[in-house]
């Protein structure tokens, strides 16, 4: 006696979430009935392998057929066929589009392209995720990609009202997109140290601040592309350390403004113009793409390394930054003050986040 | 010209791709509607597209109008090809005929295709304009209401209920003909959808004519079948109950009729006073029924119907209400001379009746109170026939023709056709009816009527329960029954339909009697069977369960007539058999009654298969069933002996069991009040069948086991061994699971809000090497056996709850292949409560006796909440109870389920507010690319649609669906029509759509997805009795092709949650333990 046939439709379809964290995991059925097995489900409900086989047949081709529907969710709460509780719809829309840290820190500012699916294999392999969870990841990074690329308005935004995600899942998308983009360098042994959150961050403030959108709200590519023509500008801002005067200047008025607040003091003195001048010359950079692609491995080293190696505690750096930032209002040879503060604005919030062990 | 069809398309969604070069569609819609074609405008490079069009009006007759359905074609405009069809949607017009139901059919229809399935969704706006047409000799029926359901609906009451109607068309099946050879799959789908779509509005036409020649103005259970006779036609019958209904004016209103008796006498056609007779012999009749009866013009309007109405309830001879007079005591004679008088004044003679071969039969399986007066038990009939006998004459040139469906008629082409097959029926009807008069009974209840085909053989069942019914809904208009209440006063409720309506002394089979355990004054069988509802005052012990009776039996290929022959020969044995097992089984779970009774017998190239369903129950009224016991044949050994006695322990054991399971605890009773003692266990039938072969040649079959003591199991052979084994395999659902497949589980009754409709389909393979009937009957009981246990483990998420109307169908569509089908609806319940009411049963009953008469008639119109009103407990007590029991379940599972839904609302109020955003930021921006538009009709439409459906919370209107005719927690306010679709699907890449089971569960979900969006157009919110009436599967993998027919049928309803209701006095009960409930999951 063979099963030639097995199915159930429900007039509200059911919706295992245990199934679908399975089939997202991309296990074949057999996986996921032998995991099913040994959570204890046949204890519990004292239900045969038989059953949990078809159960999870079952399911696994319901999510098959709205596979097609979640890769354009809107399709999703307007169709017809499957009747879906709008909580359950929300959560299969953001289960399915949730990703694996550690799978997004392997392609987080690589291009979406099919060499790097080529590579997904290796991926796989280095993180233990299955192949087949990994395509569903990079494909939806790059359907989102796709979808919002030539649109103006908010990243954000529109992610969330072409893909009814929740406020936080789209902001990570937002990431994800603005740094396949800017094709920001992510992978070197340096910057292992940092989370998919960290660079989520940094991103949020680099597109409220340094693109297109962040002067004008009218044109294409508004979040997605860093404003070019600021970039140009930041060029102005090597004066600070060409300048020896005022190199000099900033730097007496900052410890001053510093002294006996710090308790890494005489090293932030020691290391002021190195610092410095590290800042301003990754300004000075972004004018090459090569460069900008480079943004955070330069901060690290310029910056973050430096103080660490010296054993700032988070505070000092904190305050440390923004007397820095501020005073360079009182330098009165420096003409460029707006141009520092969106410049320096941002990559204080991103400094201070990247500054961890 | 009596009517005027308006249509308007308004927009399209999510079409598919049909010009690859640019992603897009260039979509333009053909409306049509008989031999009348309106087209739209081709709107250009879009999957969204608006069309917008101007009305579209056709003028027709409101014949036509039954008939026709609408067909709206969706196509791709193509500049040098022919135009590519996107796909259909077909919309029966039908429920705007009406002037009670829907008055605008308007919604998103999903485009339908027979070989892609579901291609995006069309909005239209269809409206009829109905002349009153005043003409006497008209064909059409508009007006007639029909309802699936098969009782009362809820919010009509019944005025009169006439009797059985049915009716039959026959045609060539378009899949049979010539030119199938020639065209595409897709056409001949589409000839075979369309026409199919054309019968049964022919059908449903005809019908109503003879409902109105009837006097009535509806049809309750209405059941339709088809027959795909494959090369000898396709066959379309209807049966149903024809009833006079009336509207009730206010959905909440519960109180009974004789409240406003002059308001319903301005109503009614013809209201008339109750039949004189019955007021000399009915002593205690009150004053308040003589209201009614002063009709003046009575005589003529008594006789026209008369004529008309087609009700026998003749018996035959003298003999029922002769031996009644004797043996049944004054009331039964009182009422057998009630339905002799009635029947004498309304038909004059019996002749007349026999003349007109009319049947007493009903095909309602729930009535109003008072309605059944007695059950005497099932009676069934099945006949086999050959096919190939009727021979087709050319029918292809005029099919092609554009007006071929007014030649569906076969009349006109070969007068044999549907005569043949009415004859057929018409043979099985009168043998229903000779075994009901065998049973003392007038009348047939719960009756239903099925087919098997299997090549040119055919087997035709009927069954249903012998009844004696209380003539005064027959005749005239006091439906509420308050003289027969009256009478029955002096008997407790609840047994009265139990008492035997046959002559103790002339019993017509050998039966054991004893007086009532109700009232001690009437007589009562040992065991009941019947294939109606449990009437709603009937007084049940514990809770009930399903019972299946599984079997199969080889049987040598044959051809024709000797196949008919073989069939024939088994049949009798096989419904031996499916008996027995259903007797032992219903002692296994310790009950005595078996309600919703089905026995299926399917046919195949080489096997039968039996499958009968039931819910049993135990009768308070009905002995307590004894044991079963096991006898060797040889009990000279030891061992085996040892062996018989383990075996008599396990099956003792599995009754205690089943006992406590289903809380079978019936009173005790001291044996002098029965006044005879507890009647020794001896099995008899209340099965009364034959099997006729198309020789007419009947024979009568004793199920009774002769003199043989009935629990006595022998085993004499390892075939007895593997019965009583497979009676022990047979595993209880898991706890907090119930079963039945009646309406509602007898014991339970505080349902909660959350239904569940299923379909389940599974086809095992047989594997063809040696074969046994041991075998297959263990391979069907597994399949039947996982089937159920894969329902509970799916729904396992929703315990405490009962799967309702459990439907198993069983097909053989190849050799070696069994398919079973079942449809069901999970029900959530409240345990605490339940555990209250089932405690409190027998208190509730002795309580309502004792009630007046008003409470009576309230009672059964609340079905949901029956319990409640009468509920002896004071509030404060029960507060406490409940607060006490509650505290025995884990808090954290009902908190979850709260939280669930609190997260629900939270949800949708956010995938909401981002489409609020999204559409603010669309409108912000003022040049808009590409995408952007593309996306904004999608956008428009669900703005619109958002704000139509009146559940807020969804964008897509929620439609439940269920096989009952209620919706627990909810208040039924208005029928919109009949929903009866027929669907074909079939795939040339099987393997692409994922196998089988892909195609035919997308095949499924999409089938539930066009009800739903018909019934949402509608301005519905739900399907009740819904019943997917056929789901013909057929696969050919070689060829990487399947396909698919399925027809479903049901009501489609506005429902409004109680909640959402005033608070009506009686629900203050539920109220409170909802608030102790919550109390106790704080402190505990």
């Amino acid at each position: 006696m063979t099963s030639e046939l097995d199915i159930f439709v429900g007039n509200t379809t059911l919706i295992d979430e245990e199934v679908y964290r399975l089939w997202l995991d991309g296990y074949s059925v057999s996986d996921a009935v032998a995991l099913r097995v040994r959570a204890g489900i046949l204890e519990q409900t004292g239900a045969t392998a038989a059953v949990l086989q078809s159960d999870t047949m079952d399911h696994y081709r319901t999510f098959h057929m709205l596979e097609r529907l979640l890769h354009a969710p809107p399709k999703l709460l307007h169709q017809l066929v499957f009747q879906i509780p709008p909580s359950r719809q929300a959560l299969l829309i953001e289960r399915y589009y949730a990703f694996d840290e550690a799978f997004v820190r392997e392609v987080l500012g690589k291009k979406l392209s099919k060499g790097t699916k080529k590579d997904l294999d290796d991926i796989s392999a280095k993180t233990g995720i299955t192949l087949k969870s990994c395509r569903r990841q990079f494909d939806n990074f790059k359907r989102v990609f796709k979808v919002v690329e030539e649109m103006r308005g908010s990243l954000a935004d529109n992610i969330q009202q072409h893909f009814l995600f929740s406020d936080r899942l789209a902001r990570d998308y937002a990431a994800i997109v603005f740094f396949a983009n800017n094709r920001f360098e992510t992978a070197k042994k340096k910057l292992q140290y940092l989370s998919f959150g960290d660079f989520a961050f940094c991103a949020e403030l680099m597109i409220q601040n340094w693109t297109l959108g962040a002067v004008d709200s009218q044109v294409d590519d508004m979040d997605m592309d860093l404003d070019k023509e600021f970039l140009q500008d930041l060029k102005e801002l090597k004066v600070l350390v060409a300048d020896k005067d005022l190199l000099d200047l900033h730097k007496s008025l900052v410890c001053t403004a510093l002294r006996g607040k710090l308790g890494v003091f005489s090293e932030m003195e020691a290391n002021f113009k190195n610092l410095s001048r590290g800042l301003v010359n990754v300004a000075a950079k972004l004018t090459h793409n090569k460069d900008v692609r480079d943004l955070f491995v330069d901060l690290v080293e310029k910056f973050v390394e430096p103080c660490r190696s010296d054993h700032w505690p988070l505070g000092d750096v904190r305050l440390f930054l923004n007397q820095y930032s501020v005073t360079v209002h009182s330098l009165d040879g420096f003409r460029h003050q707006a141009l520092w503060d969106r410049y320096m604005d941002t990559l204080r919030g991103c400094l201070l986040r990247l500054y961890h062990d | 010209m009596p009517g005027k069809l308006k249509v308007k398309i308004v927009a399209g969604r999510h079409l598919p791709v049909m010009d690859r070069a640019s992603d897009l569609t260039d979509a333009f819609v053909e409306v049509k509607f008989g031999n009348t074609t309106f087209k739209t405008d081709v709107y250009l490079k879009s999957l969204n597209p608006q069309w917008n069009s101007e009305w579209f009006k056709f003028e027709v007759d409101d014949e036509d109008l039954q008939d026709e359905p609408l067909q709206i074609t969706v196509l791709d405009h193509d500049t040098y090809s022919a135009n590519d069809a996107i796909g259909k949607v077909y919309i029966d017009i039908d429920p705007l005929l009406y002037s009670e139901a829907a008055t605008v059919i308007s919604g998103w229809f999903p485009i339908y295709d027979t070989i892609h399935g579901i291609r995006g969704e069309i909005n239209v706006v269809v409206k009829v304009d109905l002349f009153n047409d005043l003409n006497r000799f008209r064909q059409s029926s508009c007006g007639v209401k029909f309802f699936c359901t098969t009782s009362i609906p809820k919010c009509y009451r019944a005025v009169i209920i006439h009797g059985f109607v049915e009716e039959l068309v026959v045609n060539e099946d378009p899949e049979y003909q010539w030119i199938d050879r020639i065209r595409t799959p897709r056409a001949s789908n589409e000839a075979r959808q369309r026409l199919i779509s054309l019968m049964s509005g022919e059908l449903q036409r005809k019908i109503g004519l003879k409902v109105l020649e009837m006097r009535g103005n509806a049809v309750v259970g209405y059941l339709q079948c088809f027959d795909l006779e494959g090369e000898s036609g396709l066959v379309v019958r209807a049966i149903g109950t024809a009833c006079t209904l009336d509207k009730l004016s206010s959905p909440a209103a519960f109180l009974p009729a004789c409240n406003s008796p002059s308001k319903e006498m301005k109503e009614l056609p013809f209201n008339e006073d109750p039949n004189p007779n019955t007021h000399s012999s009915g002593p205690s009749t009150p004053l308040k029924n003589q209201t009614y009866s002063f009709s003046p013009s009575k005589s003529y309007s008594r006789q026209s119907s008369s004529s008309d109405t087609d009700l026998s309830l003749t018996p035959k001879t003298g003999m029922g209400s002769g031996s009644a007079g004797k043996e049944g005591g004054p009331f039964k004679a009182l009422l057998r001379q009630q339905t002799q008088s009635a029947l004498e004044q309304r038909g004059g003679s019996p002749h007349r009746f026999c003349r007109r071969r009319e049947f007493p039969f009903f095909t309602l399986t729930a009535f109003p109170p008072g309605f059944l007066v007695h059950v005497g038990g099932v009676v069934s009939a099945r006949s086999v026939k050959l096919l190939d006998r009727i021979h087709n004459p050319a029918f292809v040139g005029i099919m092609g023709n554009t007006r071929s469906y007014k030649l569906l008629d076969w009349n006109s082409f070969n007068s044999d056709e549907p005569e043949t097959r009415d004859a057929w029926w018409a043979e099985i009807r009168q043998e229903i009816k000779s075994h009901a008069k065998a049973l003392g009974c007038h009348a047939v209840v719960g009756y239903s009527e099925s087919t098997s085909i299997c090549e040119e053989v055919c087997i035709l069942s009927a069954s249903g329960t012998a009844a004696v019914l209380n003539p005064r809904f027959l005749q005239d208009g006091t439906v509420e029954g308050c003289l027969e209440q009256r009478i029955e006063e002096n008997l407790p409720a609840g047994c009265g339909f139990c008492h035997i309506p046959y002559d103790e002394l002339n019993m017509p089979f050998p039966a054991h009697l004893t007086y009532c355990y109700n009232c001690r004054k009437q007589k009562v069988p040992d065991v009941l069977f019947t294939t109606i509802d449990l009437p709603t005052d009937a007084t049940v012990v514990g809770k009930g369960c399903l019972i299946q009776a599984r079997l199969c039996r080889l049987k040598k290929k044959a051809q024709a007539e000797a196949n008919a022959t073989a069939i024939s020969n088994l049949l009798p044995f096989m419904e031996y058999e499916v008996h027995t097992q259903l007797m032992n089984k219903l002692k296994l779970k310790g009950m005595n009654a078996l309600f919703g009774l089905r026995i299926q017998i399917t046919v195949g190239e080489n096997m039968l298969m039996g499958l009968a369903s039931a819910t049993a129950v135990y009768l308070a009224a009905l002995p307590m069933p004894g044991g079963i016991q096991i006898a060797g044949k040889t009990p000279s050994d030891g061992s085996y002996e040892q062996h018989i006695s383990h075996m008599q322990k396990k099956i003792s054991d599995t009754i205690a069991k089943n006992k406590e399971l289903y809380e079978i605890n019936p009173p005790e009773i001291s044996e002098e009040i029965i006044g005879s003692p507890i009647p020794e266990p001896k099995q008899r039938s209340r099965l009364l069948r034959s099997q006729s072969e198309s020789s007419d040649e009947v024979t009568e079959l004793d199920l009774s086991h002769g003199k043989k003591d009935a629990f006595v199991l022998e085993i004499d052979d390892t075939d007895a061994m593997e019965d009583v084994h497979s009676l022990l395999t047979d595993v209880p659902p898991p706890s907090g699971f119930y079963s039945c497949n009646t309406e509602i589980m007898p014991g339970i009754n505080n349902w909660t809000s959350e239904i569940q409709m299923f379909t389940s389909v599974r086809v095992i393979r047989l594997s063809s090497l040696n074969l046994t009937n041991q075998a297959l009957n263990k391979n069907f009981n597994d399949l039947c056996e996982n089937l159920l246990k894969s329902l509970y483990f799916k729904l396992r998420s929703m315990i405490p709850c009962c799967l309702c109307h459990v439907n198993f169908t069983v097909s053989l569509p190849e050799d070696e292949l069994i398919q079973v089908t079942v449809t069901a609806v999970a029900i959530t319940f409240d345990k605490n409560q339940a555990l209250q009411t089932t405690k409190t049963h027998i208190e509730k009953s002795l309580q309502r006796a004792s009630t007046d008469n008003e409470e009576l008639l309230q009672f059964p119109l609340e079905l949901c909440s029956d319990s409640l009103p009468s509920h002896p407990f004071p509030p404060a007590k029960e507060h406490l109870e409940s607060a006490r029991s509650n505290s025995g379940i884990p808090a954290a599972q009902r908190a979850t389920s709260v939280d669930y839904s609190s997260f629900a609302d939270r949800c949708s109020s956010w995938i909401e507010l981002i489409k609020l955003k999204a559409q603010t930021i669309r409108r912000g921006s003022i040049k808009t690319t590409v995408t952007v538009e593309k996306a904004s009709p999608m956008g428009e439409g669900n703005f619109r649609n958002r704000s139509a459906p009146p559940c807020a919370n969804s964008t897509v209107g929620v439609v439940k669906m269920t096989p009952l005719s209620f919706i627990p927690g909810a208040k039924i306010t208005k029928y919109l029509g009949i929903i009866n679709m027929f669907f074909i699907r079939e795939t040339t890449s099987l393997r692409e759509e994922g196998g089988v089971s892909g195609f035919l569960h997308a095949f499924i979900a999409e089938v539930f997805a066009m009800v739903r969006a018909h019934v949402a157009a509608l301005g519905g919110n739900a399907v009740v009795s819904y019943i997917m009436k056929q789901c013909v599967f057929m696969e050919n993998p070689n060829k990487n092709q399947a396909q698919c027919l399925i027809n479903v049928s049901g009501d489609a309803v506005i429902f409004v949650r109680e909640s959402e209701l005033e608070v009506i006095s009686t629900q203050q009960p539920t109220a409170n333990c909802q608030q102790s409930c919550a109390g106790g999951e704080v402190t505990t």
